[in-house]
């Protein structure tokens, strides 16, 4: 069977083509070539004058695992927003936030309806990785997958603290990929985590882990180099340290050089952006980190966009957590140390766009989105739900293309903050074929997806059809259809028909040796066997809905 | 004691000892060996492992007002209850994740509000971590880090056996850390596990559980470093009060444990938020944290379960007519023993224990524990098998951080949960 998509305009940047006017065929779930006109065509659809790019990829997205799913215990009032239909702030637009905490089936459908067909999980506690797995299983709609946390556990910060080869380090992180069914590699608060269970409160990037004597430096190093050495497509994906703090821009700029011409990503790094200038202590850096990511073509990061209106942040930054707890709102958090292995932090936020801090974040994530010159290493993220649930993705887009918009937003902010911004000076608008690439074409080739984030010839046949309109926010807000796999799934911006997608995961070769020091460890220090802690692909795909795409990695370099 | 041959052999008659995880507490402990032969043999077993692992199957047969019939007939007669209820309650809920899935796509079906047997106690939990948050570890933390451990209101081993043996007095651990000290305060049951294997004796600070929150009160205004105008509280001097206040905060890592189960109290959510704010007070300087126990029967997992499907923990209730359908969550009116009064069918589940349900006027369907004795025959009983024993499963731990797969034991003779709840779907369909 056959289907034919008509007269579309393609924004394909995989394939250079920008709003090319071109036919797209689907056989078996691909895109095909031109059949030959002895083959029958099944079903045709016009899409005349219709928007046509590859299904959207949310690289970073809390979709699974237990902080998000504490922060549904803990707030069950969240719920209620579901029927909210007036923005809660002033500047904002419907489509701007709202529900932070979705259900898996909510977060399915609210994804594929705005043309998204996979998100990734970025930080998935290898020990509490079945959860994410069992929620990300019950997720549908979507493709997904999990970047897998190191780098706060015990066993690893005893082999760096030991001073083990990388050949260790190295089997011991493609090891962790493999039991955990993971696709990436994360880093939290390098070394700061496990800090904090030893009451330290603050971990600088050359500061030492009071019991192991290592570095954030060191930690960020060895696990960038497993990467790269492993042949992982992932960049090793890098929460820096000082999270939020005033200042911490400087931790940023020498993450960034720490980094020495090794692939990294530095997620959400509109956080990770603040100066101290101004009366109050606090301003934009983003000129110096946007600065710096320019000059490193090794770096590559997403922005995790502050939007206005109640949210929750979820960390596995306990450290930082703790500190920010103060902030609460409403007054509550939850703070967790988890199984010498890593922790957590849930803690809810509002966005207030009176709140001069507030303010200055949203305008700094702005500013860094339109300073970086290269689209292929910026990724649109809020970081869900920590800047704002991720359904308001239509809207950061049209702030991102439409200037008056923005500007029309920015006059309304708190006007200290105003006054510490030169969101105003940036005129430049992004480019249909610009948005293709950061949430399509972009993420697709940072994480190894070969098959998708793109309409090409061989290409899985995830596709989002958007009516052409001049509000973005609208248009990209409710596609007109889109295909998962080949299957018409969403008509006018809602689900017609139920599918479940794959799970991705990336499984290097390593040394299986590894596995007799870590049975040793599990049986002398842990509460579970090494048996049980790793998760076997039948528990994903045994019932019957979900499957494992193994991602085809870089052949190993050196 | 094995009464039905055919339910007698564990799985590989090749295998002698065979590696079991154990859902008779929260702790899963999963380094138990259970040996292939008669009696059954439970190596790291504690007593409440070996009445699990060495329980026979009493009973094979589905039965309509204790008349025992076939599977089909006893689905049928699910089906036609549900099908002509407009209120069902779902009660009991004693399964672990994969069971909890068809309960939640069942309830989805039917219409109905969902509560846990212990949610007595879980909801006095959830309400105050709701109100305020909380701060808590889990057991691999308290095995490699814990040098002080705290017991509120309980023994910790009545309803968690091994937790001492396996995560206090523990000879490896990753820091070089002291032998913990005990504190008991208002326990009730047997405290001599907490004495150390050097014969080092817990601190025991005795008062009543109904005297907790004024005890709770009076540690908070020490921890803010008030002075109390009184020498003793509830009967528990100050002097002693302050010590075990200074214990805590002298603590490179100490851990509160509370069993919400055990404060049959009133204002038994403001003991646990005070326990939680004392926690959260000491935190500003020192590490300290909580560890609340769970009740058992798969609490853990059923809650995390309904969270991620439903976005709410069990007190909860999928509305079909409403806005196409969706769920609302109400500690209150959705508890059993008011729904009670207002439903109009009951199912109760309980696989892991032979509990049977509260009595009901509204018909009820009974699935569950194959042992299940009933004052009053149910108009439906489908016995199923039991996870970790009679089929596979996944199941949370206490701490619900951890995950752990559960095993089929034995031959199956007799249907999952989710087989019939499926079955039972199919026909409301």
């Amino acid at each position: 069977m056959i289907t034919e998509l008509k007269n579309g305009k393609l924004y394909d940047p995989t394939n250079g083509k920008d709003g090319v006017v071109q036919d797209i065929y689907i056989r078996g779930g691909r895109i095909i070539a031109k059949p030959s006109s002895t083959e029958k065509i099944s079903q045709s659809v016009d899409l005349s004058g219709k928007v046509v790019m590859a299904g959207a990829i949310d690289m970073h997205s809390h979709i699974g695992g237990g902080k998000i799913n504490i922060a549904r215990m803990m707030l069950p009032e969240f719920q209620e927003s579901r029927r909210y239909s007036e923005p809660e702030a002033h500047i904002c637009s419907p489509n701007c936030s709202h529900h932070a905490t979705p259900s898996t089936t909510e977060t399915g459908f609210r994804y594929i309806e705005m043309g998204y067909t996979a998100a990734f999980e970025p930080a998935m506690m290898p020990i509490n990785a079945r959860q994410a797995h069992l929620e990300m299983a019950d997720t549908p709609m979507i493709d997904k997958g999990g970047y897998a946390m190191l780098g706060n556990d015990d066993y690893f910060l005893r082999l760096l603290a030991a001073g083990k080869d990388q050949k260790a380090i190295n089997d011991y992180v493609a090891w962790t990929l493999h039991a955990t069914q993971a696709i990436g590699i994360k880093v939290v608060n390098a070394g700061g985590i496990s800090a904090f269970k030893f009451n330290q409160r603050k971990l600088d990037l050359d500061e030492a882990h009071s019991f192991y004597q290592v570095s954030a430096r060191d930690i960020l190093k060895s696990l960038s180099r497993a990467v790269y050495d492993l042949g992982i497509a992932k960049p090793l994906h890098v929460h820096c340290n000082n999270l939020g703090a005033a200042g911490n821009f400087e931790t940023t700029l020498k993450t960034i050089e720490a980094a020495d011409g090794l692939p990294m990503h530095l997620t959400h790094i509109q956080f990770h952006s603040y100066g101290t200038e101004g009366d109050r202590k606090f301003s934009s850096a983003a000129a110096e980190i946007a600065q710096a990511i320019n000059q490193h073509k090794n770096i590559s990061a997403d922005v995790g966009q502050i939007l206005f209106g109640q949210t929750v942040t979820a960390s596995g930054d306990s450290m930082m957590q703790q500190i920010n707890a103060k902030h609460a709102n409403p007054k509550k958090s939850v703070i967790m140390d988890i199984e010498c292995d890593a922790g957590c932090g849930v803690v809810p936020f509002k966005y207030r766009d009176q709140n001069f801090v507030n303010a200055l974040q949203w305008a700094i994530g702005l500013e860094i989105f339109l300073s970086v010159n290269d689209p292929w290493r910026i990724f649109l993220t809020t970081d869900h739900p920590n800047g704002a649930p991720f359904t308001s993705y239509p809207h950061l887009i049209r702030l991102l293309m439409d200037k008056s918009f923005r500007n029309e937003a920015f006059a309304k902010l708190n006007l200290d903050a105003q006054a510490m911004s030169n969101l105003k000076s940036l005129t430049r608008e992004y480019s249909l074929y610009e948005i293709a690439i950061m949430t399509r074409a972009g993420p697709a080739k940072l994480i190894g997806m070969h098959d998708r984030g793109h309409l090409g010839v061989g290409a899985g046949a995830d596709i989002a059809v958007y009516n052409e309109q001049t509000d973005r926010e609208a248009m990209f807000s409710q596609p007109a259809y889109v295909f998962k796999d080949g299957e018409l799934v969403v008509k006018a911006g809602k689900v017609i028909k139920v599918t479940w997608g794959a799970t991705y995961t990336a499984q290097p070769e390593f040394d299986i040796g590894v596995e007799q020091d870590l049975k040793q460890y599990f049986d002398r220090y842990h509460t579970m066997q090494l048996a049980n802690f790793k998760i076997d692909a039948t528990e994903i795909s045994q019932d019957g809905r979900g499957r494992i795409i193994v991602s085809k990695q870089h052949p190993i370099t050196s | 004691m094995w009464q039905n041959p055919t339910a007698m052999k564990i799985l590989d008659d090749s295998v002698q000892l065979i590696s079991a995880t154990c859902p008779a507490c929260g702790l899963l402990c999963d380094d138990l060996l259970v040996g292939n032969s008669t009696p059954i043999s439970v190596k790291n077993g504690c007593p409440k492992s070996q009445i699990f692992f060495r329980q026979a199957v009493s009973n094979t047969s589905p039965s309509m007002f204790g008349v025992d019939c076939d599977l089909n007939a006893a689905v049928k007669a699910a089906g036609k209850i549900l099908l002509h209820s407009s209120q069902p309650l779902f009660s009991g809920l004693g399964t672990e994740v994969q069971g909890m899935r068809s309960v939640m796509a069942l309830a989805e079906t039917a219409g109905a509000t969902l509560d846990h047997m212990h949610s007595e106690s879980t909801v006095r939990n959830t309400l105050a971590m709701q109100n305020s948050g909380w701060q808590t570890t889990t057991l691999t933390e308290v095995k490699n880090r814990a040098d002080l451990i705290v017991a509120i209101g309980t023994d910790i081993v009545t309803s968690h056996p091994r937790f001492f043996e396996k995560l206090v007095w523990n000879a490896d651990n990753l820091f070089n850390k002291a032998t913990p000290e005990v504190i008991f305060l208002a326990a009730t049951g047997n405290t001599s596990a907490g004495t150390s294997p050097d014969g080092h004796a817990p601190t025991i600070v005795t008062a009543e559980t109904v005297d907790l929150p004024a005890i709770m009160s009076a540690l908070n205004a020490l921890a803010h470093n008030k002075k109390l105008d009184a020498h003793e509280i509830a009967g528990v001097s100050v002097t002693a009060l302050i010590a075990v206040l200074a214990k805590i905060k002298a603590a490179k890592y100490a851990v509160i444990v509370w069993s919400v189960g055990c404060l049959k109290i009133p204002h038994a959510e403001l003991t646990v938020q005070s326990i939680t704010q004392l926690i959260a007070t000491l935190n500003e300087n020192t590490r300290v944290s909580g560890l609340p126990l769970n009740s058992g029967d798969g609490d853990s997992s059923i809650n995390n379960t309904s969270a991620w499907l439903s976005g709410y923990p069990t007190r909860n209730r999928f509305n079909v007519h409403q806005r196409g359908g969706e769920f609302s969550y109400d500690t209150y009116h959705f508890s059993t023993q008011q729904q009670l009064n207002n439903c109009d069918a009951l199912l109760w589940i309980s696989t892991f224990n032979a509990y049977a349900p509260p009595s009901s006027v509204a018909p009820t369907i009974v699935i569950g524990h194959p042992d299940m004795q009933f004052t009053q025959a149910p108009d439906v009983f489908i016995p199923v098998g039991i996870p970790g024993l009679d089929q596979s499963g996944t199941m949370f731990r206490m701490d619900s951080s951890v995950a752990l797969p559960l095993k089929a034991m034995r031959k199956q003779v007799l249907p999952t949960l989710s087989d019939v709840l499926r079955q039972i779907e199919t026909l409301l369909a």
